[in-house]
């Protein structure tokens, strides 16, 4: 990069950036503030810690966040199985019945409005509940059922992008040497794309953590997620309380993105080493 | 051995075990429900749990009768709130994806001919927004934008404006509610593409004569094509259904979709009503994914 240009685009960078993480510090800072007004400093008193103390002792935030963890682990666990099988399928399988379908069913969600998938989702719910049945009433199964059909769509994207990236060679030695397809995928593949089912697990895991709209749809009575109970909150304005736990949320998850791309990159290093 | 075989005689293989499994699950949970939403948007909106008629009603001993009605369509067509709503939805959704496009690119461009140590904690920094909440993000802007908000108190403290400036609850706050939410989904696919561009064709254009802005407007931006598009549906399709940036950022006059279609849900419960909105959605929205579907394709083919 040289001349003008570069200073274009570095302005842009800069620009760019300060747009992305300017409200995200403005949180942070005033998490410390001691006014309840939020965005008004109160020198006098600031910073302080009182508002996460008092998050701390919110029944309905913690009762809330309790709820969300739960259906966010069980999700993640379901979307990888199915995201990688599905993956795995659509970057192997050059030709079978159906491919093109499952290629759109999975590529759909991606885009697909939230209000629509969380309105078919309940719609459904409550058919299956009059013809069979099931399921009785909705809550944290119903909402689980919906995360993971639109998050198994993101791990089918990273997995089958990660497969598509790597040598079939191994596995065709593995199958030279006799091994059964079962084994291949156990020994060879699973290892290899093992990196990419984590961020899978953890992609699925914040979608269905940050997730309000399909929840909304398809939770029952006592079963409010954390950002539902956030949306009600926010809704009246702002809140300290809320500053607080975006700033826990940014904290948890920055440490978890760089934890896991430096394990990345050493594994990537590693990879190459050998 | 043996068994394996008769399996297969009977359409069971290994490789169908393994893509049923989702396939099924999709086909459940993601396919049949919409025609489910198909069959309730022609229902009439009832007293009763749940709040519509049933299609199919028995009429005397041994015969049913299909019921369809195209009031809640005829309705949609009549009341101008629910086209005005798609219409400004469309719109809003386009000119926040040309603003996503005018702050993306350069940054795609920027972080794709960066250093490599450099670019791979650019693409970090552009990808942490993305893993935390949206509604804790569009949140933030509240507390930016509102009246005693951040930057009115810092240009009335720098004498700039001497009264607070109305942004929250306005188009332009909505407007940039989405342009920041969506800003990641406009650059990773542009940096996906950009960075597989041979950068000695802007070396030889340049060679050959032409001028930087010359080149990149002959060469870069054709190249990245696929990028721009995928992008830019990938901003488009879901931002014509937002709801939670309008419910949030927009005030109560702010007419998009998506929030028409909550509020025929929660607060009206009418749910063939709200069925039919989504449906009359899908029909604008489909295309446009089959699109993006077909740049995808076309991508990874390019990538082989």
């Amino acid at each position: 990069m040289n001349g003008r240009r570069s200073y274009f685009i570095i302005t842009c960078i800069a620009f760019g950036f300060a747009f992305l993480y300017v409200p995200i510090l403005s949180m942070i800072v005033f998490s410390f503030n001691a006014s309840k007004l939020v965005t008004v400093w109160d020198s006098a008193n600031s910073p302080t810690l009182k508002w996460y103390v008092s998050l701390l002792h919110n029944d309905e935030i913690l009762d809330a966040a309790w709820i969300s963890l739960k259906v966010a682990i069980i999700n993640a666990s379901g979307a990888v199985i199915l995201g990688t099988l599905a993956g795995f399928g659509l970057a192997r399988f050059s030709r079978f019945r159906g491919r093109f379908t499952l290629n759109a069913m999975t590529t759909a969600p991606l885009v697909m409005p939230e209000v629509i998938t969380g309105l078919s989702l309940l719609l459904l719910f409550v058919a299956l509940e009059q013809t069979i049945g099931w399921p009785a009433g909705r809550g944290i199964t119903t909402m689980t059922i919906g995360h993971m059909t639109f998050s198994m769509a993101y791990v089918t994207v990273v997995v089958q992008s990660r497969l598509a990236t790597f040598d079939t060679a191994l596995e065709e030695a593995a199958m030279d040497l006799g091994a059964r397809p079962l084994k291949v995928f156990f020994v060879i593949t699973l290892p290899i794309i093992f990196p990419a089912i984590l961020s899978g697990w953890l992609l699925a895991f914040t979608l269905s953590w940050d997730d309000l709209v399909i929840s909304s749809f398809t939770s029952g009575p006592g079963s409010s997620t954390l950002p539902m109970v956030v949306f009600s909150k926010v809704r009246l304005g702002v809140s300290p309380e809320i500053n607080v736990l975006a700033t826990l949320t940014i904290a948890v998850v920055s440490l978890m993105i760089v934890g896991v791309s430096f394990w990345m990159a050493r594994a990537s290093r590693l990879e190459k080493a050998t | 051995m043996r068994s394996t075989r008769k399996l297969r005689k009977i359409g069971i293989t290994g490789r169908g075990l393994v893509v049923a499994l989702p396939y099924l699950w999709l086909l459940l949970f993601f396919v049949v429900p919409f025609v489910i939403v198909l069959k309730i948007s022609f229902a009439d909106i009832d007293l009763a749990i749940p709040p519509y008629t049933p299609l199919l009603e028995r009429v005397g001993k041994n015969s049913l009768a299909i019921k369809v009605n195209f009031n809640n369509y005829a309705f949609l067509f009549t009341d101008s709130l629910y086209i005005n709503a798609l219409l400004n939805s469309i719109k809003v959704a386009f000119i926040s994806t040309l603003f996503c496009l005018a702050v993306g690119y350069p940054m795609a461009y920027g972080i794709a001919r960066a250093q490599p140590s450099t670019r791979n904690l650019l693409l970090l920094l552009v990808i942490l927004p993305f893993w935390t909440s949206l509604l804790l993000r569009v949140y933030a802007w509240i507390g930016l934008l509102k009246a005693n908000g951040v930057i009115n108190n810092v240009l009335m403290s720098l004498g700039l404006i001497h009264e607070p400036l109305t942004m929250l609850y306005t188009p332009f706050a909505m407007y940039v509610g989405i342009v920041y939410s969506y800003l990641p989904f406009m650059i990773l696919p542009l940096y996906a593409n950009l960075e597989k561009m041979d950068w000695q064709l802007l070396e030889a254009a340049e060679d050959l004569g032409c001028r930087p802005w010359q080149a990149f407007y002959k060469i870069t931006l054709p190249l990245s094509r696929n990028g721009i598009l995928a992008g830019s549906m990938l901003v488009f399709i879901p931002a014509v259904g937002e709801f939670v940036i309008p419910a949030l950022l927009g005030g109560p006059n702010a007419l998009m979709i998506g929030r028409i279609l909550w509020d025929e849900f929660f607060s009206n419960r009418a749910w063939p009503v709200a069925s039919a909105v989504a449906i009359l959605l899908l029909i604008i929205l489909v295309p446009f994914m089959m699109w993006y579907q077909s740049v995808q394709a076309r991508e990874s083919a390019a990538a082989r």
